[in-house]
Protein backbone atom coordinates (compact mmCIF):
# COMPACT_ATOMS: atom_id res chain seq x y z
CA UNK A 1 0.00 0.00 0.00
CA UNK A 2 3.05 2.46 0.60
CA UNK A 3 3.75 2.25 -2.76
CA UNK A 4 0.28 1.80 -4.66
CA UNK A 5 -0.92 4.75 -3.28
CA UNK A 6 1.12 7.37 -4.02
CA UNK A 7 1.49 6.19 -7.40
CA UNK A 8 -2.70 6.24 -7.91
CA UNK A 9 -2.44 9.58 -6.64
CA UNK A 10 0.06 10.74 -8.95
CA UNK A 11 -1.33 9.00 -11.73
CA UNK A 12 -5.09 10.47 -11.24
CA UNK A 13 -3.40 14.47 -10.65
CA UNK A 14 -1.20 13.90 -13.75
CA UNK A 15 -3.99 12.55 -15.89
CA UNK A 16 -6.34 14.88 -14.43
CA UNK A 17 -4.24 18.47 -15.32
CA UNK A 18 -3.25 16.92 -18.88
CA UNK A 19 -6.55 15.85 -19.88
CA UNK A 20 -7.83 19.89 -18.18
CA UNK A 21 -4.98 21.35 -21.00
CA UNK A 22 -6.81 19.08 -23.97
CA UNK A 23 -10.80 19.01 -22.79
CA UNK A 24 -12.16 22.69 -23.19
CA UNK A 25 -15.28 21.81 -20.70
CA UNK A 26 -16.53 24.25 -18.36
CA UNK A 27 -16.93 22.04 -15.22
CA UNK A 28 -13.38 20.14 -16.09
CA UNK A 29 -12.21 23.66 -16.45
CA UNK A 30 -13.55 24.85 -13.17
CA UNK A 31 -12.69 21.89 -10.67
CA UNK A 32 -8.74 22.55 -12.40
CA UNK A 33 -8.86 26.09 -11.73
CA UNK A 34 -10.05 25.27 -7.95
CA UNK A 35 -7.41 22.76 -7.91
CA UNK A 36 -4.92 25.64 -9.05
CA UNK A 37 -6.03 27.74 -6.10
CA UNK A 38 -5.25 24.95 -3.78
CA UNK A 39 -1.48 24.43 -5.32
CA UNK A 40 -1.18 27.83 -4.88
CA UNK A 41 -2.00 28.17 -1.13
CA UNK A 42 0.19 25.05 -0.33
CA UNK A 43 2.71 26.56 -2.41
CA UNK A 44 2.67 29.71 -0.26
CA UNK A 45 2.68 27.44 2.81
CA UNK A 46 6.06 26.32 1.34
CA UNK A 47 7.77 29.48 2.31
CA UNK A 48 7.06 29.12 5.42
CA UNK A 49 8.52 25.92 5.31
CA UNK A 50 11.52 27.46 3.89
CA UNK A 51 11.70 30.09 6.28
CA UNK A 52 11.95 27.57 9.49
CA UNK A 53 14.65 25.47 7.73
CA UNK A 54 16.89 28.40 7.12
CA UNK A 55 16.49 29.10 10.37
CA UNK A 56 16.84 25.51 11.89
CA UNK A 57 19.83 25.21 9.52
CA UNK A 58 21.89 28.28 10.27
CA UNK A 59 20.83 28.43 14.12
CA UNK A 60 22.47 25.10 14.15
CA UNK A 61 25.29 26.47 12.55
CA UNK A 62 25.89 29.46 15.07
CA UNK A 63 25.36 27.44 18.33
CA UNK A 64 28.47 24.92 17.28
CA UNK A 65 30.46 27.93 15.92
CA UNK A 66 31.02 26.19 12.61
CA UNK A 67 32.95 27.74 9.14
CA UNK A 68 31.49 31.78 8.53
CA UNK A 69 29.52 31.42 11.72
CA UNK A 70 29.07 34.93 11.48
CA UNK A 71 27.62 35.47 8.10
CA UNK A 72 24.73 33.53 9.34
CA UNK A 73 24.17 35.64 11.80
CA UNK A 74 24.25 38.16 9.75
CA UNK A 75 21.87 36.37 7.56
CA UNK A 76 18.93 35.73 9.91
CA UNK A 77 19.18 39.25 11.59
CA UNK A 78 18.41 40.43 7.62
CA UNK A 79 15.86 38.01 7.18
CA UNK A 80 14.08 38.90 10.56
CA UNK A 81 14.65 42.73 9.86
CA UNK A 82 12.74 42.47 6.75
CA UNK A 83 9.72 39.93 7.80
CA UNK A 84 8.92 42.83 10.99
CA UNK A 85 9.61 45.77 8.40
CA UNK A 86 7.34 44.05 5.29
CA UNK A 87 4.80 42.44 7.84
CA UNK A 88 4.75 45.19 10.23
CA UNK A 89 4.98 48.67 8.35
CA UNK A 90 4.18 47.30 4.48
CA UNK A 91 6.53 47.20 1.35
CA UNK A 92 5.07 50.43 -0.41
CA UNK A 93 7.35 53.06 -1.99
CA UNK A 94 8.11 55.12 1.10
CA UNK A 95 8.49 52.52 3.47
CA UNK A 96 11.88 51.52 5.07
CA UNK A 97 11.01 47.74 3.46
CA UNK A 98 11.53 49.29 0.28
CA UNK A 99 14.43 51.45 1.06
CA UNK A 100 16.41 48.61 2.13
CA UNK A 101 15.49 46.49 -0.81
CA UNK A 102 16.59 49.64 -3.19
CA UNK A 103 19.44 50.85 -1.79
CA UNK A 104 20.99 47.72 -0.39
CA UNK A 105 19.74 44.61 -2.12
CA UNK A 106 19.51 46.82 -5.48
CA UNK A 107 22.96 47.39 -6.12
CA UNK A 108 24.57 44.75 -4.19
CA UNK A 109 22.39 42.29 -7.03
CA UNK A 110 23.59 44.53 -9.79
CA UNK A 111 27.02 44.03 -8.35
CA UNK A 112 27.32 40.59 -8.63
CA UNK A 113 25.44 40.70 -12.05
CA UNK A 114 28.41 43.39 -13.36
CA UNK A 115 31.24 41.05 -12.47
CA UNK A 116 29.66 38.71 -15.06
CA UNK A 117 31.12 41.14 -17.83
CA UNK A 118 35.04 41.37 -16.37
CA UNK A 119 34.58 37.22 -15.88
CA UNK A 120 33.73 36.76 -19.84
CA UNK A 121 36.17 38.72 -20.81
CA UNK A 122 38.84 36.75 -19.03
CA UNK A 123 37.13 33.42 -20.01
CA UNK A 124 37.06 34.43 -23.77
CA UNK A 125 40.38 35.35 -23.70
CA UNK A 126 41.27 31.95 -22.67
CA UNK A 127 38.55 29.37 -23.82
CA UNK A 128 38.71 31.25 -27.85
CA UNK A 129 41.98 29.34 -28.99
CA UNK A 130 41.71 28.22 -32.38
CA UNK A 131 42.75 24.59 -31.55
CA UNK A 132 40.57 22.51 -34.35
CA UNK A 133 37.96 23.51 -36.93
CA UNK A 134 35.30 22.83 -34.75
CA UNK A 135 36.68 25.13 -32.03
CA UNK A 136 37.80 27.79 -34.86
CA UNK A 137 33.80 27.75 -35.92
CA UNK A 138 32.83 28.31 -32.66
CA UNK A 139 35.12 31.37 -32.11
CA UNK A 140 34.88 33.33 -35.49
CA UNK A 141 30.56 32.79 -34.75
CA UNK A 142 30.86 34.45 -31.42
CA UNK A 143 32.95 36.68 -32.49
CA UNK A 144 30.80 37.95 -35.93
CA UNK A 145 27.70 37.61 -33.31
CA UNK A 146 29.79 39.79 -30.63
CA UNK A 147 30.31 42.95 -32.99
CA UNK A 148 27.46 42.50 -35.20
CA UNK A 149 25.34 42.61 -32.20
CA UNK A 150 26.73 46.22 -31.15
CA UNK A 151 26.30 49.45 -33.19
CA UNK A 152 30.11 49.58 -33.78
CA UNK A 153 29.40 46.62 -36.08
CA UNK A 154 26.47 48.20 -38.63
CA UNK A 155 29.01 50.91 -38.28
CA UNK A 156 32.16 48.87 -40.11
CA UNK A 157 29.56 47.35 -42.37
CA UNK A 158 26.55 48.58 -43.43
CA UNK A 159 24.62 45.19 -43.40
CA UNK A 160 25.89 43.21 -40.23
CA UNK A 161 22.93 43.42 -38.56
CA UNK A 162 20.73 41.57 -41.13
CA UNK A 163 23.94 38.53 -41.52
CA UNK A 164 23.69 38.23 -37.68
CA UNK A 165 19.53 38.01 -37.96
CA UNK A 166 20.62 35.24 -40.52
CA UNK A 167 22.68 33.60 -37.94
CA UNK A 168 20.13 34.01 -35.36
CA UNK A 169 17.03 33.13 -37.76
CA UNK A 170 18.66 29.91 -39.46
CA UNK A 171 21.59 27.88 -37.70
CA UNK A 172 21.40 29.02 -34.58
CA UNK A 173 17.34 28.42 -35.34
CA UNK A 174 18.06 25.33 -36.64
CA UNK A 175 20.23 23.96 -33.97
CA UNK A 176 17.96 25.27 -31.10
CA UNK A 177 14.65 23.84 -32.49
CA UNK A 178 16.25 20.64 -32.45
CA UNK A 179 17.94 20.26 -28.91
CA UNK A 180 14.45 21.59 -27.82
CA UNK A 181 12.46 19.49 -29.53
CA UNK A 182 14.86 16.13 -28.32
CA UNK A 183 14.42 17.79 -24.74
CA UNK A 184 10.39 18.04 -25.27
CA UNK A 185 10.49 14.67 -26.36
CA UNK A 186 12.31 13.24 -23.49
CA UNK A 187 10.15 15.45 -20.84
CA UNK A 188 7.02 13.57 -21.93
CA UNK A 189 8.48 10.09 -22.06
CA UNK A 190 9.66 10.72 -18.53
CA UNK A 191 5.84 11.82 -17.78
CA UNK A 192 4.28 9.14 -18.91
CA UNK A 193 6.81 7.05 -17.15
CA UNK A 194 6.35 8.71 -13.70
CA UNK A 195 2.55 8.69 -14.39
CA UNK A 196 2.01 5.28 -15.37
CA UNK A 197 4.76 4.32 -12.51
CA UNK A 198 7.61 2.70 -13.98
CA UNK A 199 9.34 5.93 -12.73
CA UNK A 200 9.35 5.63 -8.98
CA UNK A 201 12.49 7.74 -7.92
CA UNK A 202 10.34 10.47 -6.67
CA UNK A 203 9.49 8.32 -3.91
CA UNK A 204 12.78 7.45 -2.85
CA UNK A 205 14.66 4.15 -3.56
CA UNK A 206 14.64 2.19 -6.52
CA UNK B 1 65.10 40.52 -32.20
CA UNK B 2 62.92 36.97 -32.64
CA UNK B 3 63.35 35.90 -29.31
CA UNK B 4 62.09 38.95 -27.86
CA UNK B 5 58.94 39.10 -29.83
CA UNK B 6 58.69 35.56 -28.83
CA UNK B 7 59.16 36.40 -25.37
CA UNK B 8 56.48 39.21 -25.41
CA UNK B 9 53.77 36.95 -26.89
CA UNK B 10 54.76 34.01 -24.70
CA UNK B 11 53.83 36.18 -21.70
CA UNK B 12 50.66 37.46 -23.48
CA UNK B 13 49.51 34.24 -23.80
CA UNK B 14 49.56 34.26 -19.85
CA UNK B 15 48.37 37.76 -19.65
CA UNK B 16 46.87 38.46 -16.13
CA UNK B 17 43.11 38.78 -16.10
CA UNK B 18 43.60 41.75 -13.96
CA UNK B 19 44.91 43.50 -16.62
CA UNK B 20 42.23 42.58 -18.65
CA UNK B 21 39.89 43.80 -16.13
CA UNK B 22 41.32 46.89 -15.64
CA UNK B 23 40.46 47.27 -20.35
CA UNK B 24 36.96 46.00 -20.09
CA UNK B 25 36.82 49.14 -16.81
CA UNK B 26 37.83 51.93 -19.34
CA UNK B 27 35.86 50.26 -22.06
CA UNK B 28 32.74 50.69 -20.02
CA UNK B 29 33.57 53.88 -18.81
CA UNK B 30 34.90 55.77 -21.04
CA UNK B 31 32.17 55.91 -23.80
CA UNK B 32 30.02 56.65 -20.89
CA UNK B 33 31.83 59.93 -19.91
CA UNK B 34 32.70 60.95 -23.58
CA UNK B 35 29.75 59.68 -25.80
CA UNK B 36 30.77 58.29 -29.77
CA UNK B 37 26.82 58.19 -30.51
CA UNK B 38 27.12 55.66 -32.84
CA UNK B 39 23.66 55.28 -35.08
CA UNK B 40 22.49 52.08 -35.24
CA UNK B 41 19.18 50.87 -37.05
CA UNK B 42 16.16 48.71 -35.67
CA UNK B 43 16.34 44.81 -36.09
CA UNK B 44 13.00 43.02 -37.09
CA UNK B 45 12.38 41.61 -33.99
CA UNK B 46 11.99 44.65 -32.46
CA UNK B 47 10.38 46.48 -34.99
CA UNK B 48 7.27 43.80 -34.23
CA UNK B 49 7.32 43.98 -30.54
CA UNK B 50 6.70 47.91 -31.44
CA UNK B 51 4.43 47.38 -34.47
CA UNK B 52 1.96 44.96 -31.86
CA UNK B 53 1.91 47.72 -29.29
CA UNK B 54 1.19 50.56 -31.63
CA UNK B 55 -1.47 48.75 -33.45
CA UNK B 56 -3.72 47.98 -30.06
CA UNK B 57 -6.83 51.05 -30.39
CA UNK B 58 -6.39 53.27 -27.53
CA UNK B 59 -8.27 51.90 -24.25
CA UNK B 60 -7.43 48.41 -24.84
CA UNK B 61 -6.41 46.65 -21.83
CA UNK B 62 -2.91 45.40 -21.70
CA UNK B 63 -1.16 42.58 -18.67
CA UNK B 64 2.57 43.62 -17.70
CA UNK B 65 4.22 40.82 -16.31
CA UNK B 66 7.73 42.27 -14.66
CA UNK B 67 9.47 38.93 -14.07
CA UNK B 68 13.00 39.91 -13.27
CA UNK B 69 15.24 41.19 -10.36
CA UNK B 70 18.01 44.05 -10.02
CA UNK B 71 20.30 41.71 -11.11
CA UNK B 72 18.84 42.31 -14.73
CA UNK B 73 18.15 45.59 -14.30
CA UNK B 74 21.12 47.69 -16.24
CA UNK B 75 19.01 45.34 -19.46
CA UNK B 76 15.39 45.20 -18.57
CA UNK B 77 15.01 48.59 -16.52
CA UNK B 78 15.41 50.64 -19.63
CA UNK B 79 13.11 48.17 -21.58
CA UNK B 80 10.36 48.32 -18.61
CA UNK B 81 10.98 52.03 -18.76
CA UNK B 82 10.55 52.44 -22.34
CA UNK B 83 7.38 50.17 -22.34
CA UNK B 84 5.44 52.09 -19.92
CA UNK B 85 6.06 54.84 -21.69
CA UNK B 86 4.92 53.38 -24.97
CA UNK B 87 1.73 52.28 -23.54
CA UNK B 88 1.09 55.60 -22.24
CA UNK B 89 1.39 57.52 -25.29
CA UNK B 90 -1.14 55.58 -26.35
CA UNK B 91 -3.34 55.45 -23.65
CA UNK B 92 -3.89 52.03 -23.22
CA UNK B 93 -4.93 50.70 -20.05
CA UNK B 94 -2.27 48.87 -18.02
CA UNK B 95 -2.33 45.75 -15.68
CA UNK B 96 1.06 44.72 -14.33
CA UNK B 97 1.75 41.74 -11.86
CA UNK B 98 5.13 40.26 -11.12
CA UNK B 99 6.12 36.14 -10.63
CA UNK B 100 9.16 37.35 -9.01
CA UNK B 101 8.94 38.87 -5.93
CA UNK B 102 11.67 41.64 -6.49
CA UNK B 103 9.75 42.86 -9.51
CA UNK B 104 7.12 44.39 -7.52
CA UNK B 105 9.30 47.17 -6.51
CA UNK B 106 10.84 47.64 -9.97
CA UNK B 107 7.31 47.57 -11.86
CA UNK B 108 5.97 50.22 -9.01
CA UNK B 109 9.30 52.40 -9.32
CA UNK B 110 8.42 52.20 -13.04
CA UNK B 111 5.21 53.25 -13.28
CA UNK B 112 5.98 56.00 -11.32
CA UNK B 113 8.71 57.59 -13.00
CA UNK B 114 6.67 57.29 -15.89
CA UNK B 115 3.23 57.19 -16.25
CA UNK B 116 2.53 59.36 -12.66
CA UNK B 117 5.28 61.97 -12.81
CA UNK B 118 5.49 62.23 -16.82
CA UNK B 119 2.27 61.45 -18.11
CA UNK B 120 0.00 62.32 -15.22
CA UNK B 121 -1.94 59.06 -15.15
CA UNK B 122 -3.83 57.91 -12.81
CA UNK B 123 -3.49 55.03 -10.41
CA UNK B 124 -6.65 51.97 -10.40
CA UNK B 125 -7.94 53.94 -13.81
CA UNK B 126 -4.94 53.83 -16.26
CA UNK B 127 -2.87 51.78 -14.82
CA UNK B 128 -2.67 48.80 -11.65
CA UNK B 129 -0.27 46.95 -10.20
CA UNK B 130 -1.67 43.70 -8.44
CA UNK B 131 1.98 42.32 -7.16
CA UNK B 132 3.39 39.47 -7.02
CA UNK B 133 2.19 36.19 -6.54
CA UNK B 134 4.22 32.78 -6.00
CA UNK B 135 2.98 29.51 -7.84
CA UNK B 136 4.81 30.42 -10.71
CA UNK B 137 3.20 28.33 -13.86
CA UNK B 138 0.14 27.78 -12.02
CA UNK B 139 -0.70 31.72 -11.38
CA UNK B 140 -0.17 32.06 -14.80
CA UNK B 141 -3.01 29.29 -16.00
CA UNK B 142 -5.10 30.48 -13.23
CA UNK B 143 -5.13 34.11 -14.21
CA UNK B 144 -7.15 32.31 -17.31
CA UNK B 145 -10.01 31.71 -15.42
CA UNK B 146 -9.69 34.23 -13.19
CA UNK B 147 -7.76 37.74 -12.52
CA UNK B 148 -9.67 38.98 -9.80
CA UNK B 149 -9.45 35.55 -7.74
CA UNK B 150 -5.64 34.65 -8.33
CA UNK B 151 -5.11 38.42 -7.12
CA UNK B 152 -8.14 39.22 -4.64
CA UNK B 153 -6.30 43.04 -3.46
CA UNK B 154 -3.72 44.55 -5.70
CA UNK B 155 -0.02 45.66 -4.18
CA UNK B 156 -1.47 48.08 -2.16
CA UNK B 157 -3.65 46.37 -0.39
CA UNK B 158 -7.11 47.91 -2.71
CA UNK B 159 -9.84 45.17 -3.52
CA UNK B 160 -9.05 44.25 -7.33
CA UNK B 161 -12.84 44.28 -8.19
CA UNK B 162 -13.83 47.66 -6.89
CA UNK B 163 -10.84 49.26 -9.15
CA UNK B 164 -12.31 51.20 -12.52
CA UNK B 165 -9.48 49.58 -14.67
CA UNK B 166 -10.62 45.85 -13.57
CA UNK B 167 -14.23 46.45 -14.43
CA UNK B 168 -15.19 44.00 -17.15
CA UNK B 169 -11.69 42.07 -16.70
CA UNK B 170 -12.42 38.86 -15.66
CA UNK B 171 -9.37 36.73 -17.34
CA UNK B 172 -7.48 36.38 -20.53
CA UNK B 173 -10.02 36.80 -22.42
CA UNK B 174 -10.72 40.81 -21.41
CA UNK B 175 -7.41 41.33 -22.49
CA UNK B 176 -5.34 42.24 -25.74
CA UNK B 177 -1.86 41.39 -25.73
CA UNK B 178 0.99 40.29 -22.69
CA UNK B 179 4.07 41.98 -22.32
CA UNK B 180 6.51 39.85 -20.29
CA UNK B 181 9.40 41.59 -18.95
CA UNK B 182 11.75 38.43 -18.24
CA UNK B 183 15.18 37.98 -16.44
CA UNK B 184 15.01 33.98 -16.39
CA UNK B 185 12.69 31.34 -14.97
CA UNK B 186 9.41 31.87 -14.71
CA UNK B 187 9.25 33.91 -17.70
CA UNK B 188 8.68 33.88 -21.59
CA UNK B 189 8.98 30.11 -22.09
CA UNK B 190 6.42 29.33 -19.44
CA UNK B 191 4.20 32.14 -20.60
CA UNK B 192 4.28 30.76 -23.80
CA UNK B 193 3.84 27.10 -23.08
CA UNK B 194 1.45 28.06 -20.17
CA UNK B 195 -1.00 30.86 -22.15
CA UNK B 196 -0.02 31.67 -25.39
CA UNK B 197 -0.59 28.26 -26.81
CA UNK B 198 -3.75 27.35 -24.39
CA UNK B 199 -5.68 30.65 -24.12
CA UNK B 200 -4.55 32.66 -27.68
CA UNK B 201 -3.41 35.52 -26.52
CA UNK B 202 -0.55 37.64 -28.32
CA UNK B 203 2.50 37.85 -26.56
CA UNK B 204 5.86 39.99 -26.95
CA UNK B 205 9.21 40.15 -24.53
CA UNK B 206 11.67 41.82 -23.58
CA UNK B 207 14.48 39.18 -21.80
CA UNK B 208 18.23 39.42 -21.59
CA UNK B 209 20.50 39.36 -24.25
CA UNK B 210 21.85 35.59 -23.09
CA UNK B 211 18.47 34.42 -23.35
CA UNK B 212 17.24 36.05 -26.25
CA UNK B 213 18.95 33.00 -28.51
CA UNK B 214 16.38 30.92 -26.66
CA UNK B 215 13.07 32.59 -27.82
CA UNK B 216 13.83 33.20 -31.42
CA UNK B 217 11.90 29.47 -32.32
CA UNK B 218 8.99 31.01 -30.58
CA UNK B 219 9.67 33.85 -32.50
CA UNK B 220 9.31 32.33 -36.01
CA UNK B 221 6.77 30.10 -35.33
CA UNK B 222 3.99 32.76 -34.55
CA UNK B 223 3.99 31.98 -30.70
CA UNK B 224 5.80 35.06 -29.56
CA UNK B 225 5.23 38.25 -31.63
CA UNK B 226 8.23 40.76 -30.72
CA UNK B 227 11.25 40.48 -29.33
CA UNK B 228 13.72 42.67 -27.36
CA UNK B 229 16.92 40.91 -26.63
CA UNK B 230 19.14 42.63 -23.94
CA UNK B 231 20.50 46.04 -24.12
CA UNK B 232 20.67 46.79 -27.36
CA UNK B 233 16.83 45.26 -28.03
CA UNK B 234 16.30 47.96 -25.27
CA UNK B 235 18.14 50.86 -27.08
CA UNK B 236 16.25 50.18 -30.45
CA UNK B 237 12.99 50.11 -28.67
CA UNK B 238 13.85 53.66 -27.41
CA UNK B 239 14.95 54.60 -30.31
CA UNK B 240 11.42 54.13 -31.57
CA UNK B 241 9.74 55.56 -28.60
CA UNK B 242 11.34 58.29 -29.09
CA UNK B 243 13.42 58.47 -25.86
CA UNK B 244 17.21 58.50 -24.94
CA UNK B 245 17.26 56.22 -21.94
CA UNK B 246 19.77 54.00 -20.38
CA UNK B 247 19.58 51.67 -23.34
CA UNK B 248 20.96 53.83 -25.53
CA UNK B 249 23.38 55.98 -23.46
CA UNK B 250 25.06 51.99 -22.91
CA UNK B 251 25.42 51.15 -26.51
CA UNK B 252 28.50 53.22 -27.00
CA UNK B 253 29.92 50.85 -23.89
CA UNK B 254 28.74 48.04 -25.25
CA UNK B 255 30.05 48.82 -28.53
CA UNK B 256 33.59 49.28 -27.10
CA UNK B 257 34.00 46.94 -24.53
CA UNK B 258 32.95 44.06 -27.34
CA UNK B 259 35.88 45.23 -29.21
CA UNK B 260 38.08 45.14 -27.13
CA UNK B 261 37.19 41.44 -25.98
CA UNK B 262 37.53 41.02 -29.78
CA UNK B 263 41.15 41.99 -29.69
CA UNK B 264 41.77 40.25 -26.46
CA UNK B 265 40.76 37.25 -28.14
CA UNK B 266 42.51 38.27 -31.48
CA UNK B 267 45.86 38.71 -29.21
CA UNK B 268 44.93 35.55 -27.45
CA UNK B 269 45.21 33.45 -30.73
CA UNK B 270 48.36 35.17 -32.07
CA UNK B 271 50.57 34.60 -29.57
CA UNK B 272 48.83 30.84 -29.35
CA UNK B 273 49.84 30.16 -32.52
CA UNK B 274 53.22 31.89 -32.22
CA UNK B 275 54.19 29.99 -29.04
CA UNK B 276 52.99 26.60 -30.63
CA UNK B 277 55.76 25.36 -32.39
CA UNK B 278 57.95 26.06 -29.75
CA UNK B 279 56.25 24.37 -27.15
CA UNK B 280 55.92 21.30 -29.47
CA UNK B 281 59.81 21.47 -29.81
Amino acid sequence: MRREVPIVICFLAGFFFISDFFIPEPHWTQIAHRVNQWAIIVIAFAYVLGVGNIVRVNSQVIKRKERDWGYKILLLSGLVLMIILGIGFGIKEGTTFNWIFMNAMYPMQATMFSLLAFYIASAAFRAFRIRTWEAALLGVTAVLVMIGRVPVGEFLWRPFPDFIEWIMNVPQLAAKRAIMIGAALGAISTGLKVLVGLERTYMGGE
Amino acid sequence: MKKKILKILESLEKLDRRIIFIFIVGAIALPLIFPLNIDFSVTPPVQSFYDEIQSLPEGSKVLLACDYDPGSMPELWPMNLAVVRQLCQKNLKVISIQLWATGSPLAEAAFNQVAVSEFNKKYGVDFVNLGFKEGREIVMVSLGESIPITFPTDYHGNRVEDLPIMKDVKNYKDLDIIINISGGLPGTKEWILQVVSRFHIKLVSGCTAVSAPEFYPYLQSGQLVGLLGGMKGAAEYEKLVGETGLGRRGMDSQSVSHIVVFLFILIGNIAYFSTRKKKKR
